[in-house]
């Protein structure tokens, strides 16, 4: 006798199979770096035997050293600017009432999710040349301007979403309660917000330390980020010095998910309305 | 104590102009349990938000104790808001929610912690000081939300159809409750309800709004027993509407001659017309039914049967309804039936001439 199953909407036959492929093709090559990133030989795709020597070199490795450091700078600046910005955007578009070109700013804040990367590096590359030559400058700072502002859409979307999830009554309690407009906003809103914050922060992170594009094009002679030293290192002999450092990479990005995880599930944050 | 004239707030411009207030008077008492009661959009929050500074009034002026708030920002207002939805702070506790006001008072950490103590105590959540707020029920976080806008002893409560989300008998209970508190605190509150029961249980006086204007203001039992207009008869209770002929008007007593041609002294209404076709208003209850003729007669119609009372059903000679309800008593054998003949009466005065 068949197994007689009960009808239900939800399932749909060859639906497995499909997620099990993506999965597969998505994973087994992150896998596979993994792994050879403890290979004991020089090749990227002979097994020769476990060893940490490639995470040990990489390590003592300078130029892996200050594009590290260079990169967490980068980063963290972008990031906290970028967040900041994202604030103040997402009070801005979901506080105020419908004004006129609402959506043309909308699609304003959300221009890096839109136009080609390439377009804004070569942009950005002119743009700053030009200010170089007027200045002289050539540190860090047009790099952790051209960060913060492709940071920013990704920063504030989950903002956004936290903001328009928030009952605006709040704020009007705390504001007839004597509480002054900024004394409201640290008290009520930011800690409401917090979650939002903190996903926007670390999602802009984790964003510019992946990017290669702009970085490729902003930067001056000697400003090497992990990713573009990587990307350096791919044109000449390739080791699984690469596979370590991108294992550390995935590492960092795996820990900033779950501790955001962790963050916003426990804590006094938990709220259902 | 609150002073009130010729308020008005126009939302939108142009064509699209609404006007949510249209010149509001009123003065409201010291200690005083004072209601606004209308349909929804008749104007009523838009009034106390006005008061708690959330709109920002057209024209007109608005004092607390002789001082023009208007100016002010809503955290420079003596007055306090109980919100709809309660609004409490879900990332804070019972007490740091009651003490949130007294906190941005920046009064002494001490004195803050007496303060909710006695909170706490007044709305009988001390057992839930340190719980969040969404562990605790509806009714609790109406107690919580009384108690944080009670903390910073504000002149003025404002109260936003507080109750409105509660079930029936928790409902009953927080009536009393405010009433309660009120008396305790001795401040003024301002309750904003649609509820006609709920004002006309807890009011000292209630103002009866509708289209942004103030239609009539006073006592529950002058309110309901002397409407001035057609909408506020309607609005509170049931009424029977009547098509008289005024013939004239002394003081307060006005005669009127009825439909059926018989003649009645009614109540006249301040500012009404003194001759001519008027509407008179008469209660269900104040009616009586009769085998002989009344003052109106007709033909019994229906009869609705309520528990506490009965509902007759009228149909006037000249084709108008009427409704007289009758408290029931046990063992009564009026034995009325439907299509007998019979008589309604009312006293002198009962009837209620309306303003046009």
């Amino acid at each position: 006798m068949a197994k007689s199953r009960a009808f239900d909407v939800r399932r749909q036959t060859g639906f497995v199979p499909v997620a099990l492929l993506c999965f597969l093709v998505l994973y087994l090559p992150i896998i596979l770096l993994v792994v050879y990133s403890f290979n004991k030989g020089e090749s990227i795709a002979i097994w020769e035997g476990f060893s940490w020597q490639w995470y040990v070199k990489a390590w003592q490795n300078e130029k892996v050293q200050d594009a590290t450091i260079l990169s967490l700078i980068i980063a963290t600046s972008a990031s906290l600017i970028a967040t900041s910005a994202a604030v103040m955007a997402a009070l801005a578009t979901t506080r105020t009432k419908g004004f006129r070109g609402y959506t043309f700013v909308f699609a304003l804040i959300n221009q890096p999710l839109m136009i080609p990367e390439i377009v804004t590096a070569v942009a950005l590359l002119i743009f700053f040349a030009i200010i170089k030559v007027a200045t002289g400058y050539t540190g860090l700072m047009y790099l952790i301007i051209a960060h913060s502002a492709f940071c920013i859409p990704f920063a504030y979307m989950p903002i956004r979403a936290r903001l328009q999830g928030m009952d605006l009554n709040l704020e009007q309690a705390g504001a007839d309660l004597y509480g002054t407009p900024w004394r409201v906003f640290r008290r009520v809103t930011l800690p409401q917000l917090w979650p939002g914050v903190l996903a926007g922060s670390m999602l802009a992170f984790v964003i510019s330390l992946d990017d290669v594009v702009i970085t490729e094009f902003v930067k001056s002679a000697g400003q090497d980020t992990l990713p573009t030293y990587m990307l350096g290192q791919m044109r000449r002999v390739i080791t699984p010095e690469v596979n370590a450092i991108s294992t550390a990479l995935l590492a960092i990005s795996v820990a900033l998910v779950i501790a955001f995880y962790l963050l916003s599930k426990g804590g006094p944050q938990k709220n259902r309305e | 104590m609150i002073e009130i004239s010729g308020l008005s707030k126009t939302f939108g411009s142009g064509a699209n102009a609404f006007t949510a207030l249209d010149n509001i008077n009123v003065e409201i008492r010291q200690n005083e349990f004072f209601t606004l009661l209308g349909p929804s959009g008749c104007g009523k929050t838009t009034l106390l938000r006005s008061i708690a500074g959330f709109v920002d009034p057209t024209s007109g002026s608005l004092t607390i104790e002789g001082q023009d708030v208007l100016p002010l920002p809503p955290y420079a207002r003596p007055v306090n808001t109980v919100f709809q939805n309660y609004a409490l702070f879900p990332h804070m506790t019972v007490a740091q929610n009651i003490g949130f006001g007294l906190e941005m008072q920046d009064r002494p950490k001490a004195e803050i912690k007496q303060v909710v103590g006695e909170m706490l105590e007044l709305v009988q959540m001390t057992a839930m000081a340190d719980r969040m707020t969404s562990q605790i029920s509806g009714g609790q976080q109406q107690r919580v939300a009384l108690a944080r806008a009670l903390a910073p002893r504000p002149k003025v409560l404002l109260l936003d159809e507080p109750l409105s989300a509660l079930d029936f008998k928790l409902r009953k209970e927080m009536q009393i409750e405010l009433k309660r508190l009120q008396s305790e605190t001795g401040i003024t509150f301002v309750f904003v309800t649609h509820d006609q029961e709920e004002a006309l249980t807890m009011s000292d006086r209630i103002a009866v709004m509708s289209s942004g204007r103030i239609l009539q203001i006073g006592g529950p039992k002058d309110i309901y027993d002397h409407p001035a207009e057609r909408f506020v008869a309607d609005f509170i209770g049931d009424t029977n509407f009547l098509e008289a002929t005024l013939q004239s008007v002394a003081g307060e007593v006005a005669t009127v001659t009825l439909p059926s041609g018989k003649t009645v002294a009614a109540r006249a209404v301040q500012g009404g017309s003194q001759s001519g076709a008027v509407t008179l208003a008469v209660r269900p209850e104040h009616a009586v039914l009769t085998r002989e003729s009344g003052l109106l007669d007709g033909v019994l119609e229906n009869i609705v049967y309520f528990g506490t009372d009965t509902h007759y059903h009228v149909t006037l000679d000249g084709g108008s309804a009427f409704v007289v309800r009758k408290q029931n008593q046990p063992n009564t054998g009026e034995g009325f039936e439907t299509g007998d003949r019979v008589g309604v009466s009312f006293e002198a005065g009962v009837g209620q001439v309306l303003r046009d």
